[in-house]
Order: C-alpha cells, then sequence, then structure tokens
C-alpha cells in the first residue's frame, strides 16, 4: 500500500473541499473496497478524508413520504430499519442478499453505490484494462467474460456494476444528494448517477471531483410485490451472475430492473409495458441489442428465467 | 517452551517477532516522487481494547488486524486473507462484527474493540469458547478466533432481530435456526469443514439464551 495522509474534517463541505483541493485525495467511509484496493495498489490515493464522523449516518422520514437514508447508513442499520423492511422490501433483500455479515455492519449506503467493478482484468495488475490503466486496452473482452456485462457495454470495457443495492434503489427511483466544496448542494436521479462505459470507462458516476454524497432519499413507498431475486454460483457470499429487482401492482403492472448485466442497474421504462405479456416479452425488450461475449450469452436467458421466476413469487 | 541461552521464548513471541520483522521490511523506502507522501506517515489513535484504553503511535496504512496483531501483541486474531473474504480477522467493534484487516486503525478514535483474547481465557472460556470444545467445532483452528467472535455476534444480531437472507418474512423475528446460522456464518472460511459442528455449537449456545 502506499503512503497516505489522513484527516477527519468536520463538515460535508469540509470534507468536499479536502478532496477537491488535493489531486489524489479520496474519501472513506466503509473503507471494505477501497482499503482492499489499495492493498492491490490499483487504488493509490495520496491522502484519506475520513467521512464517518459527519453525522451523515440517519435514517429520515422526509415531507413527500419517502425516506431520506444518510450516506454514512451502514447496510445492515439500512435492511433492518422498520420502515425499509415493512415499505421497502426489495431494497431490504437485496441489501441482505450482499456480502457479509461483517462487510454490511461495515459498508455504507454510499460507499455501496461507488463500490467498483470485480471484472477479474480490473483486479490482475499485469493485465492491461481500460478502467485501471485509461488507454491500456480491455483483457476482458477476449477474455475470461463469464461473469462480465451483456448489455451497454463498449470497445473499451464489459465490466459490470458488482452491487445489488444499487439495483434496488434503480427500481426504486431513488435520488443522490450531494454536496460540493463550495457548499452546494444538488440531487441525481439514481438513473442518471451510474455511466455507462463508452470510451472513458474510467469515470463511473455522475459525480464530480470531490463532490460528496451525503444521502440517498426515496420516494414514496411503491406499494405492490417487491422481490429482489439473485442468482450465483453459491447459495452465500458471492457477486450475483443476474440479479432482478422487481415491483409488481394488483392490476399486473410495475418495474423491473436488472443487476449483473450491465456497468449500471439496467432499467428501461419502456420495456415494463410488456410486464402483462410476461418475462419473455420484458426481457426481449430489455435485452435487445445485447452483445454478449461466448462466455456470458447464457446472461440472456438466466435474466429472462430469473425475472420469471420473480414474478412468480411476487404474483404468489 | 524452548530455552535459547538466557532468552525464553514461546512460539507465540516467535510468531509475533517473525510478523514484525515481516512489516518492517514490507514498508517502502521511498514513495513515487511527487505523487504522494515521501515515507510512512505516522498518527496517534487511541482505543479501548478488551477494555483497556490503549493509545498507539501508528504508520496511517496499519489495519485494526495489524494494530492488534503487531503493535498490542494480541495475536488471537488470525490474518488469512487479509482481503475480507475469509472473516479469520473477525473482531467485535462497538458491538459489531467486522472484518479487521479491512478497516484502518487511525479509523477507530475511542472506538471499543473485542477480540477473541477479549471475549475469554484458558481460565474463564467464553460460553462460545467453551461450546467450540464441546462440539469439536475446529480441527487445525486457525479460523476459529474469527469464527467465534462472529458466532458470538451473530447471537446477537439474531436477538437484536437484524433479518438475514434467508428470513422467510423479513417483519417476523429471526431466530437461530442451523439456516439462519448457516447463512449468517457464510462470511468466516473453514478449510478444515467444521462447519456442521460449529453449527451445532452456536445452536446450544442460542437455546441456552433463549
Amino acid at each position: 500500500m502506499k503512503a497516505f495522509t489522513y484527516e477527519r474534517p468536520g463538515t460535508p463541505a469540509e470534507a468536499a473541499a479536502a478532496v477537491a483541493r488535493r489531486p489524489g485525495a479520496k474519501f472513506i467511509a466503509g473503507g471494505t473496497n477501497l482499503l482492499d484496493l489499495m492493498k492491490l495498489q490499483i487504488e493509490t490515493p495520496t491522502h484519506l478524508v475520513d467521512v464517518n464522523g459527519l453525522g451523515l449516518d440517519r435514517i429520515e422520514p422526509t415531507p413527500e413520504g419517502g425516506l431520506r437514508i444518510g450516506a454514512l447508513v451502514r447496510n445492515t442499520d439500512l435492511a433492518a430499519d422498520a420502515r425499509v423492511r415493512r415499505d421497502y422490501a426489495v431494497l431490504a433483500r437485496a441489501l441482505l442478499a450482499g456480502a457479509s455479515g461483517q462487510l454490511r455492519n461495515q459498508a455504507t449506503t454510499a460507499g455501496n453505490l461507488l463500490q467498483r467493478t470485480r471484472c477479474p482484468y480490473f483486479y490482475d495488475t499485469a493485465q492491461p484494462c481500460n478502467k485501471r490503466q485509461p488507454g491500456s486496452g480491455c483483457s476482458a473482452i477476449d477474455g475470461v467474460s463469464r461473469t462480465l456485462a451483456v448489455i451497454g457495454t463498449s470497445d473499451a470495457c464489459i465490466a459490470t456494476h458488482p452491487g445489488d443495492m444499487a439495483v434496488a434503489m434503480r427500481v426504486l427511483d431513488a435520488t443522490v444528494e450531494t454536496v460540493d466544496a463550495e457548499g452546494s448542494q444538488r440531487t441525481i436521479p439514481i438513473a442518471d448517477f451510474h455511466r455507462l462505459p463508452g470510451d472513458t470507462p474510467h469515470i463511473e458516476t455522475a459525480l464530480k471531483p470531490g463532490e460528496l454524497i451525503t444521502a440517498v432519499t426515496l420516494p414514496k413507498p411503491p406499494g405492490g410485490a417487491q422481490v429482489y431475486r439473485k442468482v450465483r454460483d453459491r447459495a452465500s457470499y458471492a457477486y450475483a451472475l443476474v440479479s432482478v429487482a422487481v415491483v409488481v401492482q394488483p392490476d399486473g403492472t410495475g418495474r423491473v430492473a436488472l443487476g449483473a448485466v450491465a456497468h449500471k442497474p439496467w432499467r428501461l421504462e419502456a420495456a415494463e409495458a410488456e410486464l402483462p405479456r410476461g418475462a419473455r416479452a420484458v426481457t426481449e425488450r430489455l435485452l435487445a441489442g445485447a452483445k454478449p461475449t461466448h462466455e456470458n450469452a447464457y446472461k440472456l436467458k438466466l435474466a429472462e428465467r430469473t425475472l420469471g421466476a420473480a414474478l412468480t413469487q411476487a404474483r404468489a | 517452551m524452548p530455552n535459547f541461552g538466557e532468552i525464553e521464548l514461546s512460539r507465540r513471541d516467535v510468531v509475533a517477532g517473525a510478523a514484525a520483522c515481516a512489516a518492517a521490511t514490507g514498508v517502502p523506502s521511498s514513495a513515487r516522487a511527487g505523487t504522494g507522501p515521501e515515507g510512512p506517515v505516522m498518527a496517534k489513535v487511541s482505543l479501548t481494547v478488551n477494555g483497556e484504553r490503549r493509545e498507539l503511535e501508528l504508520d496511517t496504512r496499519t489495519s485494526l488486524l495489524d494494530a492488534a496483531r503487531e503493535h498490542l501483541r494480541l495475536t488471537g486474531s488470525k490474518k488469512g486473507c487479509d482481503h475480507g473474504q475469509c472473516g479469520a480477522c473477525t473482531m467485535i467493534v462497538d458491538g459489531r462484527r467486522i472484518n479487521s484487516c479491512l478497516t484502518l486503525a487511525v479509523m477507530h478514535q475511542d472506538s471499543e474493540v473485542v477480540t477473541i483474547e477479549g471475549l475469554g481465557d484458558p481460565r474463564g472460556l467464553h460460553p462460545m469458547q467453551a461450546a467450540f470444545i464441546k462440539h469439536d467445532g475446529y480441527q487445525c483452528g486457525y479460523c476459529t478466533p474469527g469464527q467465534i467472535c462472529s458466532g458470538v455476534a451473530v447471537l446477537a444480531e439474531i436477538k437484536a432481530g437484524i433479518p438475514s437472507h434467508v428470513s422467510a418474512d423479513l417483519n417476523a423475528r429471526p431466530e437461530a435456526t442451523p439456516a439462519e446460522i448457516r447463512e449468517r456464518m457464510s462470511g468466516n472460511l473453514c478449510r478444515c469443514g467444521a462447519y456442521s459442528n460449529i453449527v451445532e455449537a452456536m445452536t446450544e449456545i442460542a437455546g441456552r439464551q433463549a
């Protein structure tokens, strides 16, 4: 690990300023992903700004009837919150499907959104990777790609967003609140928060340098039956091969988002119009234009079947 | 205990000393010029470990695990993978189990840390330690400190009503069933495969608590 200086600022705006004024500075919250990447020298920050003491760890009701989740709320606390369990079950289920108990106790809401891909070539510093080293090439496209993206990919990158929580946040139409070094705040819809790789796969989110996430806000509960279904290589503590978040209303309408198929949680509102016609019709629309590799083409069928199972569960 | 002339060393001293040597040689002589600090950056942190206040001055890179093992000589917590995958380093920090290899010691100013040494000792075993012995919940023992710290915290999480992936009803009170224990312990790997005996040990303690 490279040496770094360390500070604990007093306010969110001070934290944003501390990162904005120092190239090579990074925020640290739970640290479960960042420290792992620092040990491998994939991340090499020269200065760490610890945001754990900023009081961003509360879950509060909003005037609109939703919930405002502080950036530092731990995954365990969010999944265990009585309001989340009752009104946003798809979010509680997604969180509980991810990582291990130890990691959920430490990992934060904002950090979960910002976690990096688990593409094996991103981790292998001996191989080219446009995300780790822009311009070096992509080893995955003709390499081991079984777990990687099938849609929204580019010639530069086929990595996925690996998380579960963000898929539920996408189906719930969450918004991300931030503050920058000048203290000005803005709100980013979750649909616009994660980017597709294009020719700049190292830029993963809409955040500007130094911009700090302060909260993630959920609109009022969508009701309906909410299901998060995750398919993985083992029953626990593994990344998704495909995951599905659905909210299905009694009249058959609903929302669908897929995880582990793209560089961001994958949702197309137009595809949801096909819900009355079933899983095949929805996934045909949702994954139209997919460009899988020979190793991960199975994900197209798996997505359809996982959605089918999720819809059956939701309508049971 | 071997006797090296006048110096008496236990196996534990040798192991801890070797780790300290490895750590010292692992420090880079210089960081990349102009991109960051030239050498190690030291910072002070004070925290409570197993009920005792400890003041440390550490390289900012020191994980909580390395702080315990190499600076406090608490070698019970083990370094398995050092990447949060195996759970051998599990400690209970401010009442919650975490991977101590994936957190910096300097992030724990005023934290209350409990390691396996703080749960019990040979003269006064923690009930979970006794249950692991009774049910043969280990073979080589390397993962055992993490398993036991995790096991104690898992039963507390169930008691606190925190749901898991296998809880059928998110809004019902979870129970310490074998399925719940297995799911919640999935962050602790055991290459000897003592899992079923670990479940038995935890089930006995859960039953006693109820």
